[in-house]
């Protein structure tokens, strides 16, 4: 492993079109449910509980064995009702494919698959284990939110920063816990959901006006 | 032999129908596009249009569609900060049909999509040459940022910069990335120059001064519907391309 490999990887300057998604928080902030930085701690816990589970679990699984990406990316499919997030994850994915591909010797895994899918197979590429993927995914989970937060809410960014330093212990315990799992038959993968998020994913998908993809 | 795949199936060597009544079939993997990137060939011509708010972006790009669409093969990208507005306007005014017009969402930053995150514009670009097939021109315009946006050469070609008089004729000598190193710096609606008391021949000395050899043109996009400067600029590109020559 190479600890400067996954930071590369994790880190929010990768070009991996990460930027115009807010992971569900657009809506949320217009419908008033999000307002401040306590507000902000909250959505994140429960992305991490959540979102952020199911993503770090099958980026670790896609790792660990990069021949399951197919079945992976159907299981992902499954936990993903609402159509509008299914098309932001593979255009996400796409996105990351792009940048790893130009990074490290990817693994043939279709030309648009779902996020954490492509998580998993570029860092496997880059020779990382299951158990940082998932650090990588449970990370990138809360800190893409969290910087739309800055954006649609104006937050104080180290205000915002000091809440994810907060969070930093529970996000490496999530990441460990789906790294333990990553192993398991697709079906008995997280699949830990928000309905709500998936609702406002659906509304969001319809404005005329809007300042994230998703 | 199926005209898209020339080498015989392994399996049905032998040329043959499908039943009428066959049932539907689909790939083996349903969701993932069986089919590798297209890779190698000509690509289209890509060149980005950025400047600031309210600089006649967008009018440029409906004035060289009407100019350039019939004579060449043309696609649009547009990059709203929030809204498919530009997108919406170049419809509206019929100036390309739907399929030749994509939309991308910046979240909050026009200039991380076309210059440091340049992925979502990409998987545009390549989406309308794999729709439409071989293309000569994809026109990317930026979404209304500040003096200081510029495209990434991994995303486009040739870069414009559209100003204009109402900005100040200040503005080019200000300068900025945009300014002083975009290929073509166009400074628009001259016509307003009056009224805003905005001294062309300043901004004409001020643009040589920072961009050197760089093309400056000045444009009236109310007296001029053509763009005529800018289309004979891209007509030369596009030529140059063909001729294998570089842009």
């Amino acid at each position: 492993m190479s600890l400067a490999t996954l930071l590369l990887l994790a880190d929010g300057r990768l070009p991996s079109g990460g930027h115009a998604h807010s992971s569900g928080l657009e809506a949320q902030v217009s419908a008033g449910r999000v307002r401040s930085v306590e507000d902000l701690d909250g959505f994140l816990r429960g992305k991490l509980a959540t979102g952020a589970l199911v993503s770090a679990a099958f980026a670790a699984a896609a790792c660990g064995d990069v021949a399951r990406c197919a079945d992976l990316d159907a299981g992902l499919d499954a936990r993903t009702p609402s159509p509008a997030l299914r098309r932001a994850s593979r255009a996400q994915g796409r996105a990351l494919l792009r940048a790893g591909r130009a990074m490290w010797p990817v693994a043939a895994i279709g030309r648009e698959p779902h996020q954490p899918v492509a998580l998993g197979a570029l860092a496997a590429a880059a020779g990382l284990s299951p158990a940082e993927t998932a650090v990588a995914a449970a990370h990138g989970a809360i800190t893409g939110p969290a910087g739309a937060a800055v954006r649609l809410l104006g937050l104080d960014p180290y205000a915002v920063h000091a809440l994810l330093a907060r969070l930093a212990p529970e996000c490496d315990r999530i990441a460990e816990l789906a790294a333990k799992r990553s192993g398991d038959p697709v079906d008995d993968l997280p699949a830990a959901g928000a309905p709500l998020l998936d609702i406002g994913a659906e509304h969001h998908a319809t404005w005329e006006v809007r300042l994230f993809a998703s | 032999m199926h005209p898209e795949h020339p080498e015989p199936h392994p399996e049905h060597p032998e040329p043959h129908e499908h039943g009428p009544d066959e049932v539907p079939h689909t790939h083996p993997d349903p969701g993932v596009d069986p089919h590798a990137p297209l890779t190698g060939g000509p690509r289209a011509l890509r060149i980005g249009i950025g400047g600031p708010v309210g600089s006649g972006k967008t009018a440029l790009v409906a004035a060289l569609c009407r100019t350039l669409g019939e004579q060449l093969r043309l696609a649009v990208v547009t990059n709203d900060i929030y809204t498919t507005e530009d997108a919406d306007f170049l419809l509206r005014n019929g100036v390309l049909p739907a399929e030749r017009i994509r939309a991308v969402e910046t979240g909050c930053c026009p200039h991380t999509a076309i210059r440091d995150d340049i992925s979502a514009n990409l998987d545009a670009v390549e989406d309308l040459e794999a729709s439409l097939g071989p293309l000569d021109l994809v026109l990317v315009e930026s979404g209304g940022d500040n003096l200081t946006a510029t495209f990434s050469k991994g995303l486009i070609d040739q870069q414009i910069f559209v100003v204009d008089v109402s900005g100040g004729d200040k503005v080019p000598r200000k300068g900025g990335p945009g300014v002083t190193t975009a290929d073509l710096l166009v400074i628009n609606k001259t016509d307003l120059a009056p009224l805003v008391g905005a001294d062309l021949s300043v901004m004409d000395r001020d643009a040589r001064a920072r961009r050197h050899e760089l093309p400056t043109v000045f444009l009236s996009l109310a007296e001029d519907k053509a763009a005529t400067p800018v289309a004979e600029w891209i007509r030369g590109l596009v030529a140059a391309r063909a001729a294998g020559t570089p842009g």
